[in-house]
Formats: C-alpha cells, sequence, structure tokens
C-alpha cells in the first residue's frame, strides 16, 4: 500500500489529542489506578488512618456469601434480560421486516422506548406493580387472587426488574436485528423457497446463521447492559431488596461504598467489575476479529 | 415475501400491535395519573381514564414540584438539558479533535494515545464510581456542571466512530488544500468538519439520549436541589411512605423527562439508527 498522506507538524497533534488525553486520564486511568490501589487497604470511614492489608479485602470478599448471592443474582438477572430482550426483539423484528404495510411506523413505534431514561423504565413498571396503588397490582390481588408484593416477595422483585429492563433493551436489540436482517440477501432466501425450504427451515439454514454476527455482538452488549446498566432501575424499584435479594454486583459497590463507606471493599468490588468488562471487551473484539462464522 | 396466504399477512399485524400496546401501556397509566389528584391514586385502583387535572399538576410540577422535593420541574429540566448538551457536544469536539490527530498526523506515541482510549471502551462509570468521585470532589466540582459533565465525556466510541469516518476521506483531498495553501487546522474546520456531518448528527443523537439520562453520576454528586436533574428529582420525590407521595406530581415530571429524548430520537431516527448500527463494527 502507498505511503498516505500525513500533514507534518510537530506540537500541533499533541495539542489536539490533548483534551481527549486529559479527560480519559483524569477521569479513567487516575480512578482505575486509585480503585486498585485502595483496594489493599483498610480504611476508617472516619478519615484518618488507613492500613495497608494486601489482598485481604479480596479474601473477605470471596468468604463473603452476601457476595457470592450478589454474584449469583447478577449472571441470573444479565442472562434473564438478555435471553428475554433478545427473543422478543429479533421476533418483532423478524415481523417488521416481512415489507408490510406500515412497516415504518412499526419500526418507529419500535424504536423509541430506546430514549426512555433506564430509571424511568423502572418507574413506569413500579407505578402499575406497587402493592398499594399499582393498577396491575390491584388487577392481579383482587381479581386472580394472586398474592402480589415484590417488596416482600423475592420472586415476583427479580421479575418485575427483568420485565421492565427487557422492556427497555428491546429496542436496542430491535434496531440491530433489523438492520441485520435487511441485509440478508434476498436471492439466497428466494432459491432456498424455490428448492422447497419452507419459512421455518429458512430462518434457521440461511437467515440465522446470517445474523450470528450481529447477534453475537448483542449478547455481548446485552449482558454488559444488564450487568452494569440497570443500576438505575434495582436502585429505584427494589433498592436490592427484599432483604438483599436483588442486590446485584454494581448495587452492591454503590452500597459498600456511597452508604456504609467501606471504601477498600467497594474498591476491590470495582476491580473485578472492571476485569470482567475488560474480559467482555476482548472477547467481543477477538470475536469481531474472525468477523464470525460464516 | 415469498408466501403470500391470507393468514400469514395478518400476523405481522397482530403480532406488532400488541407489541405496541404493551409497550404504551405503562406510559398510559403515567399519563392518566398526571391527570388526577393523589387522592384518586391512592384510593387503588385509579381510574383508567384521564382527569381534569392535567393543566394544575403540570403548572405545579413545572413551577414548584412536590412538597418534598424543593426543586421545580422547570430546573430540573434545564439541568438536565445542559448536562445532556454539555456531555454530547463536549464529546464530540473533543473526539474530532483526537480523531482528527490520530488520522492525519504522524507522531510519536500515537500508537499509545490509540491505545490508551480504546481501553476506555467500554468500561461504563458504574465499576469505579467511589475514585472518580473522589477525583470530582478533589477538584473542588461536587454541585457544578463541570463536575456533572466532564466524566461523561470519557469514551471511546465518538473517537472510534469519527476515526472511521476520517480513514475513509480520500488523501487527495488533504494533500491538495495543502497545496491551495490551507493549513491543517483549516483543512480541518473548512472541509473535514462539514464533510463529517452525517457521523456528527449520528453522534449528538446518541449522546444527548446518554446524558440526558444518566442517573448514577448525577445521584452522587448533586447534593443541593439547584442541581438535581429530572431524574435526581423523581428519585427524590419517591422517597418516602406511598402515601406521602404526590405521585400526580411525580407521574407529571416523569413526563415530561420521558418526552424531550423521545423527541429526539422520532425526529431523528435515521441519523440515531445509522449512529448505532456503525458503532458497532
Amino acid at each position: 500500500m502507498a505511503k498516505q498522506y500525513e500533514f507534518r507538524s510537530k506540537g500541533l497533534p499533541y495539542l489536539l489529542i490533548l483534551p481527549q488525553m486529559i479527560v480519559v486520564f483524569l477521569f479513567f486511568f487516575w480512578p482505575s489506578a486509585q480503585a486498585i490501589w485502595q483496594s489493599f487497604f483498610l480504611q476508617d470511614p472516619f478519615g484518618g488512618r488507613v492500613i495497608f492489608v494486601g489482598f485481604e479485602n479480596y479474601q473477605k470478599l470471596f468468604a463473603d456469601p452476601d457476595y457470592w448471592a450478589s454474584f449469583r443474582v447478577s449472571v441470573a438477572f444479565a442472562a434473564a434480560i438478555t435471553i428475554s430482550a433478545m427473543t422478543i426483539a429479533l421476533f418483532l423484528a423478524i415481523q417488521t421486516n416481512k415489507k408490510i404495510r406500515f412497516g415504518s411506523f412499526y419500526k418507529t413505534m419500535m424504536i423509541w422506548p430506546y430514549a426512555v431514561a433506564t430509571m424511568v423504565a423502572g418507574v413506569l413498571w413500579l407505578f402499575m406493580f406497587n402493592p398499594n396503588i399499582g393498577v396491575v397490582a390491584w388487577l392481579l390481588k383482587y381479581k386472580l387472587g394472586i398474592n402480589w408484593d415484590y417488596l416482600l416477595n423475592s420472586n415476583q422483585a427479580f421479575l418485575l426488574l427483568t420485565i421492565a429492563a427487557s422492556w427497555k433493551q428491546i429496542s436496542y436489540n430491535f434496531v440491530f436485528f433489523l438492520a441485520g436482517l435487511q441485509s440478508v440477501p434476498l436471492p439466497l432466501v428466494e432459491a432456498a423457497a424455490i428448492d422447497g425450504a419452507g419459512p421455518v427451515k429458512r430462518f434457521w439454514t440461511i437467515i440465522f446463521p446470517l445474523l450470528s454476527p450481529t447477534t453475537f455482538y448483542l449478547l455481548v452488549m446485552n449482558l454488559v447492559y444488564g450487568f452494569f446498566e440497570t443500576f438505575p432501575i434495582v436502585h429505584q424499584v427494589t433498592a436490592g431488596g427484599p432483604g438483599k435479594a436483588t442486590q446485584i454486583l454494581v448495587y452492591k459497590v454503590w452500597r459498600d461504598g456511597v452508604v456504609n463507606l467501606d471504601l477498600g471493599g467497594s474498591s476491590a468490588q470495582s476491580v473485578i467489575l472492571m476485569i470482567m468488562v475488560i474480559a467482555l471487551t476482548v472477547v467481543q473484539f477477538r470475536f469481531i476479529e474472525r468477523k464470525v462464522t460464516y | 415475501m415469498i408466501e403470500q396466504r391470507k393468514s400469514a399477512k395478518a400476523f405481522p399485524h397482530i403480532m406488532l400491535w400488541i407489541s405496541i400496546l404493551i409497550i404504551i401501556f405503562p406510559i398510559y397509566f403515567v399519563f392518566v395519573a398526571s391527570t388526577r389528584t393523589s387522592a384518586e391514586i391512592l384510593a387503588a385502583p385509579m381510574p383508567i381514564y384521564p382527569g381534569p387535572h392535567l393543566i394544575e399538576n403540570y403548572g405545579r410540577a413545572l413551577t414548584e414540584g412536590a412538597k418534598n422535593l424543593g426543586a421545580s420541574a422547570f430546573t430540573m429540566m434545564k439541568n438536565s438539558f445542559i448536562m445532556a448538551m454539555g456531555i454530547s457536544i463536549g464529546k464530540i469536539v473533543v473526539s474530532l479533535l483526537a480523531a482528527f490527530a490520530i488520522v492525519f498526523f504522524n507522531f510519536p506515541g500515537r500508537k499509545f494515545c490509540f491505545w490508551a482510549i480504546f481501553i476506555t471502551l467500554m468500561l461504563p462509570v458504574e465499576v469505579r464510581i467511589m475514585p472518580t468521585y473522589k477525583v470530582i470532589s478533589d477538584l473542588g466540582m461536587i454541585n457544578t456542571y463541570a463536575g456533572l459533565i466532564l466524566p461523561m465525556i470519557v469514551s471511546a466510541t465518538a473517537v472510534f466512530l469519527f476515526r472511521q469516518f476520517f480513514m475513509s476521506v480520500p488523501r487527495e483531498i488533504a494533500e491538495a488544500s495543502q497545496i491551495d495553501g490551507a493549513s491543517s487546522m483549516q483543512f480541518f474546520r473548512r472541509i473535514l468538519v462539514p464533510m463529517t456531518r452525517t457521523p456528527i448528527a449520528a453522534m449528538f443523537v446518541i449522546q444527548f439520549i446518554y446524558g440526558w439520562n444518566q442517573y448514577l453520576w448525577p445521584l452522587l454528586i448533586t447534593t443541593k436541589q439547584e442541581y438535581y436533574t429530572l431524574l435526581i428529582g423523581i428519585n427524590r420525590m419517591l422517597s418516602g411512605a406511598d402515601v406521602m407521595i404526590e405521585w400526580q406530581i411525580v407521574m407529571a415530571t416523569v413526563l415530561l423527562a420521558l418526552i424531550p429524548p423521545v423527541l429526539v430520537v422520532i425526529i431523528m431516527q435515521k441519523q440515531f439508527v445509522a449512529g448505532m448500527t456503525d458503532t458497532e463494527k
């Protein structure tokens, strides 16, 4: 390849990239380094004494049944959101992609919930399912005889959080699945139809494999969303409760750091979360580089 | 597409309408609540059609807010707007400059800068809240717009989108502008940025929504009412016992928080979809 034309200047490129580097270092590398540093110390919440404790914060964490419970509920929550939001979105994208009338109207109607804040999504569902005043809660209780109270029943709390979080995530998945479906070459599908493959067979043997890059990308993004970006819903709807039943990892970091002022423990949790995100990112990029199966 | 049976034709419409109803359903109840009185909502179940108190409730929400809050929705909307605009414009400007440097210049340390930015790609602020909070408090930025905005500007997605676009710009244009006597910054301002307007618009939509919908960060660093954003205000109004909550005001505020970003997405849907699916690659 021929050498690309480049501007020549000694100082200018540094000046141009400086603002980005300042924010990256001040608000990313410095805090991350701090988190790692602090995770090796035990701090007196009222200021003053700081004691180096090595890996004790981590050991305490791994020995803490609360932490493992939080870990389990996070995995379950992320998995529940990923499965429900992706399946529903794929189904709706397939329906919208059938070249039906009002297609663009349907598309708009499916996309706009993306703009609803995660926290607001929580409030919308909380209001309907509030055991005292919610309309749906009233229906469940007095018309269907279900003993609905997500503030006491941890399965119900989990279910409500999953519904609210998935409700919001469907539109994101929908956008990508629809874009993916629209790029499936039609002649391929038609050829299969002529050869006698029915709609279901066509989907599984042609369309779904062609969608696999999109599906994989969304899988990672939905897991990241479920793990890390659902803090607002949990904070607003259940506050990790009842008890600690819906205390996901991100919520625990916040509670231990901000409420319980356990800086060392909270930092150790931050470090573990960072490692998890970095691992997910690496997996994602290695996969994209290989440009997936077909 | 291929088969055209009658029943097959109706099926997608039915399924899509069901899902549209499910999508709209919670928002409809929020709207109904925002037109009712507190007593009507507390006497569960609340009526399922709108009441006559729409103007009264929104008027109160906008001018004074709920009794237990001490901030009006007008002030909070202003704060949410400043935060959203600050984050989106700040991120776009900073990223354009960085991408310009990385693509159009060759300088020692370019690789290092690229990787330093790259590594921030997916790490959400949620995982490093405490130390970031400490940086902001050391800088004296608690309860300031700068404190609300600056840490949110860290993200590689915009740099990557612009970098990708810049790499597709034919280098002959840059070379020709140099021969015509334009400086590199003149090329950037007069030629490159205008060429980039579509990705910039896409990035603006995505970042505006991201900024408007920030929750954890403002929750940490706004302790004074005059800096509350809408979402923080809603959270504060909802803390406390159910009977103490002025649901009609909360629900009016919820709709005020929901409408601006939704309008942005609907109006700029094309740029939004293009922007989302482009950042992926």
